[in-house]
């Protein structure tokens, strides 16, 4: 992630979409890999979670790029852990107020918000050193690919450990449901499915730009 | 740090000062955003709290469709909860007690507390007790940890949620406990009205409540008989 930080470049669409395609925090980078096991039983659950890692993301990012210049480099992870903290405790609030059963079923997770190392990482490699404008981008786009991530688990999970989907029934009663999709054996299973069709993707990819320069060294030799 | 000071061309160290004038501004507006949030949110969220409890209240006590909250103390007796939340909190074991009551006022039972540990973690239900049928007449679980699609069947599953609607918990002779103690038998053994039918797949959590609901009901049923008649109150 080498930027000079005296030249800005311009926003482009890579710094929104670096965060859902190319660097997703959930797929690629295999971050934050705490919650996307443990709160996607469910599509609710994982929409929720996205959402509220989401706001804590773009919230501190914004933060951090706007004090980038005051902070000292040497208290810099306590500042951030400070002002991430301040919005987990926010959005924790916030969730309470809005539905306590939702609160109920993310459990733990909310407050463990704080240390989910994708939103550290925003800040300390990114939103450190960019402008405010930029860093809320990007944090858009890596929350933004955090949720799919989420909600790539958590909807199979739904669909194969209860047959619902938001609570609506979609296979009918006659569906068997297969409990441990739901319990923490099928967040493994499902990320590695998951996982398993980026990487057979990436490198079906990689084979073919291959074959193609290949293609272009005999044409280009001869 | 202290030798980078000294090599021409880098940055200087901050001081002490601005690192300490940082790090206090960024708790202070730290303090100062998560005070107004709880500020803003608290009536919300007491008003959610208030709902859930009063469903899972009235869902425990057919026919009721109101409810005033007290405090069963061992050594006080029952003291009626204040609204403001003035109440002094009695020294010892305090339980709460909430009674129902219908829509002509007439007292129709208490909802009491129990917990016990269950696969996870502790199972907390709530129960509704009516005095003139001695016996249970619905339970609705408050708070519990257990494993998704088989602990928390004890939620679902109807038929298990009927061993709630009469189940007895009739006091012994000197009424210092429970005639039959409440207890979980292995699913389709049922055979007396104190036993609960367990769900297969769920025997863990299905055991934990109902030692729940017996600890709960042989400590508490036996204090609550002297206190019946305050229950039969002008609303």
């Amino acid at each position: 992630m080498a930027v000079d930080v005296n030249k800005p470049k311009p926003i482009t669409l890579d710094t929104f979409t670096r965060g859902i395609w190319k660097e997703n925090p959930v797929f690629v980078m295999l971050l934050g890999m705490c919650p996307v096991l443990a709160v996607t039983n469910s599509t609710m659950n994982a929409l929720a979670m996205g959402l509220a890692t989401m706001f804590v993301l773009v919230c501190s990012s914004t933060l951090v790029s706007l004090m980038r210049h005051l902070i000292p480099k040497q208290v810099r992870i306590a500042t951030y852990i400070v002002i991430i903290a301040t919005f987990v405790t926010i959005v924790d609030y916030l969730i309470q107020a809005i539905s306590l059963e939702l609160y109920k079923a993310l459990g733990a997770f909310i407050q463990l918000i704080v240390v989910n190392c994708i939103i550290l990482g925003r800040a300390e490699a990114y939103a450190s050193k960019h402008r405010v404008t930029k860093a809320v981008v990007n944090a858009v786009g890596m929350g933004v690919g955090f949720a799919i991530g989420l909600l790539a688990l958590g909807t199979v999970r739904e669909l194969l450990g209860s047959g619902t989907l938001l609570g609506f029934s979609v296979f009918g009663s006659s569906f068997q449901p297969w409990a441990i999709m739901v319990l923490p054996p099928g967040g493994f299973f499902v990320l590695g499915s998951w996982l398993l069709l980026f990487s057979w993707l990436e490198e079906r990819k990689t084979r073919k730009s291959e074959e193609a320069e290949i293609e272009g060294e005999v044409a280009h030799g001869a | 740090m202290s030798t980078e000071g000294q090599i021409p061309n880098l940055e200087q160290p901050p001081g002490p000062g601005k690192i300490i004038k940082v790090l206090g501004g960024v708790a202070m507006l730290s303090g100062l955003l998560v005070v107004l949030t709880y500020q803003l949110t608290l009536p919300t969220i007491m008003e959610n709290r208030r709902i859930a409890r009063e469903k899972a209240v009235l869902s425990v006590i057919p026919g009721a469709t109101s409810f005033i909250e007290f405090m069963l103390s061992e050594h006080e007796g029952l003291i009626r909860v204040k609204a403001d939340g003035s109440t002094k909190v009695p020294e010892g074991m305090v339980d709460p007690v909430y009674a129902g009551y219908d829509n002509a006022g007439q007292f129709m039972g208490v909802a009491l507390e129990a917990g016990a540990q269950g696969y996870q973690d502790v199972v907390r239900t709530l129960y509704g007790y009516s005095p003139p049928c001695e016996c249970i007449v619905g339970m609705t679980v408050l708070e519990s940890k257990e494993t998704p699609g088989l602990g928390d069947k004890v939620e679902t599953d109807p038929d298990f949620i009927a061993n709630f609607k009469a189940l007895e918990a009739k006091l012994s002779g000197d009424k210092k406990a429970l005639a039959n103690p409440i207890e979980t038998v292995k699913h389709g053994t049922k055979k007396h009205p104190w036993q609960i039918d367990a769900i297969s797949g769920s025997t863990v959590t299905s055991n934990a409540i109902g030692k729940g609901l017996n600890n709960s009901a042989q400590r508490l049923l036996p204090l609550l008989r002297y206190h019946l008649d305050e229950f039969e109150i002008e609303q």
